[in-house]
């Protein structure tokens, strides 16, 4: 078992003529939390997608766990991963979307069992009792029943939250978790990730709340167009960014 | 009379608002309007000599007539269950990277609703004419059985062939435009829990897509109800030929008529509610209130409210 989680060398990515990636160099320990700030459009989501495989690497290598995503390496050949394998190594990293993306067809509870049960054979009462304990975790105990249609934003995401936590994940990816919430809701989201990181999680958070980067975050990552403009402690990147760039994006976020 | 300005004592809310509500009547007018011309029709027919309602009662439950209700509704139920299964998998291949499969899914819907049911029904029936024998084994390679086609299809798989297959055409369509209004976060949530292609097809996408497939699924069903009709032309007993059976050889053909459309018109009004009731099914977490029933509508008639049907 390594202490590196996740590991990127060069990591390019291209949709099409837009190169979106423009080599990007980092490392996430076990147990860490790296916050990743930037403008729009600087590839942060799209890095994030690309370590779960939702979007394929065009160069470059990208590890979690110490095994490639989406390959495999024999003989100094690279092999694609066969469809079932890139959706076991999916089923270990949690991802929580911007849109929060729950089945709107499933009660709360529905949502955070279809996982366990239909991917990792657990037992139905018993993915249903893990569930309602996940539910309750987040502050839904009470809406376990609910179809996503009645819950406000804020709780649709910790639904969401749990659905990820459901299938135990060793990574958790949260892509802007907070950006489409009202202000007010924001709150008991931040919360529930704050737990989470406490309880030891390796998370990665592309995110705009910069109190929670500066709280929470072991490690801040600003990117834009591509690259990875600096990296470091909160403390360093937040309170006295090196780069210009950094500067100039914190004096209009802060 | 109650105004805004007097409250509750107790409780300090104000009394309920009791206002003179706004007439509509241009809504009564329409009204009257619609049920004399509708009366007037109704005295029409129930008069008119040439429908002979003694002879619609006579014919209605004729064992004759109960025996083509009976094969219209098998082959409803087996020619979409043929068209729905073809449309999934259709919507499926159309959907596939491989250019070569959903280009073939592609050139069937183009070829199936390019050209006429009628035409495709007389096309299966006269199969035997262009293939006498039909070579089932390795394509290109030897034979492994050689049915003549006259016995393979028989009158009924003509009838079979040629409405499921057409339906199979409308329904990849339908059912494309049901994948196409989920939305691709959806598929991406599902990945990012490890589940196959498979499963999220089953489990995901295509429970939600039926919400955007059931009621045009219905619209189907009544049409295919009513072109079963047209395997009449090629001698299948349903409900339309055994009517004709019975008026060749009486000449009551009005009345007839009148009783096939008794049938039809009951037949579709069960699909009504069928359609409701799986339409409730799956429109579960879309909603967050029921839909105004029909009874607040009416209500609403002589109110000020927006509900009025008029």
């Amino acid at each position: 078992m390594s202490e590196l989680m996740v590991k990127a060398e060069a990591v390019h990515k291209s949709f099409g003529r837009l190169e979106v990636l423009r080599g990007i160099d980092l490392e996430v320990n076990r147990g860490e939390v790296m916050c990743v700030l930037g403008p729009s459009g600087s590839g942060k989501s799209t890095f994030l997608r690309c370590i779960n495989h939702l979007e394929k690497i065009n160069a470059g290598r990208l590890s979690v766990d110490g095994e490639l995503v989406g390959y495999r390496e024999a003989g100094g050949k690279l092999y694609e991963l066969r469809e079932n394998e890139v959706a076991r190594k999916r089923a270990e990293i949690g991802m929580v979307f911007q849109h929060f993306n729950l089945f709107p067809h499933m009660t709360a509870l529905e949502n955070v069992a279809l996982g366990p049960i239909r991917v990792k054979g657990v037992p139905r009462s018993d993915a249903r009792n893990r569930g309602q304990q996940l539910l309750k975790r987040v502050g839904l105990g009470d809406k376990l029943n609910t179809y996503p249609v009645a819950l406000s934003g804020g709780q649709q995401q910790r639904v969401a939250i749990a659905r990820a936590l459901a299938m135990e994940p060793k990574l958790m990816l949260f892509d802007e978790p907070t950006s489409a919430l009202d202000p007010e809701l924001v709150g008991d989201v931040l919360d529930a990730m704050r737990q989470l990181a406490r309880d030891g999680m390796t998370m990665i958070v592309v995110t705009h709340e910069m109190g929670f980067a500066r709280e929470v975050a072991d490690q801040v990552v600003f990117m834009d167009e591509g690259v990875v403009v600096e990296s470091g402690s909160p403390a360093a990147v937040l309170g006295s960014p090196r780069h210009e760039r950094t500067r100039a994006f914190l004096s209009k976020v802060l | 009379m109650a105004t805004s300005e007097q409250t509750d004592k107790r409780t300090g809310r104000p009394d309920e608002i009791e206002a003179v509500p706004v007439r509509h009547p241009g809504r009564w007018i329409a009204a009257v309007i619609v049920l004399v011309v509708g009366a007037s029709i109704i005295k029409s027919i129930v008069t008119a000599k040439g429908f002979q309602w003694g002879v619609v009662g006579h014919y209605l439950f004729d064992s004759r007539i109960l025996h083509g209700v009976l094969a219209t509704i098998w082959l409803t139920f087996l020619a979409m269950a043929v068209g729905i299964l073809l449309g999934v998998v259709l919507a499926i291949m159309r959907q596939s990277p491989n250019p070569i499969v959903s280009g073939a899914s592609w050139l069937y819907i183009w070829f199936f609703r390019g050209t006429p049911l009628l035409v495709q029904l007389l096309f299966w029936f006269n199969i035997a004419s262009l293939f006498p024998v039909i070579n089932l084994g390795v394509p290109f390679g030897p034979a492994l059985v050689s049915p003549h086609a006259n016995s393979l299809v028989t009158t009924f798989a003509a009838v079979l062939l040629g409405l499921g297959l057409n339906e199979g055409a409308y329904m990849a369509e339908i059912v494309r435009a049901g994948f196409l209004s989920v939305p691709h976060g959806q598929t991406e949530a599902a990945q990012s829990l490890g589940m196959s292609r498979l499963q999220i097809m089953r489990l995901v996408v295509l429970p939600q897509a039926m919400r955007v497939i059931v009621p045009p699924t219905g619209n189907e069903t009544i049409s295919m109800l009513k072109n079963t009709s047209l395997a009449s032309t090629i001698t299948y007993v349903e409900l339309t030929y055994s009517a004709q059976l019975i008026y060749s050889a009486n000449f009551k053909t009005i009345p007839l008529l009148v009783v096939i459309s008794i049938w039809y018109l009951v037949l579709t009004s069960v699909l009504y509610v069928g359609q409701y009731f799986i339409e409730r099914r799956y429109g579960r977490g879309f909603t967050r209130a029921e839909r105004a029933s029909m009874r607040a509508r009416w209500l609403g008639m002589g109110r000020g409210g927006g509900g009025g049907i008029a």
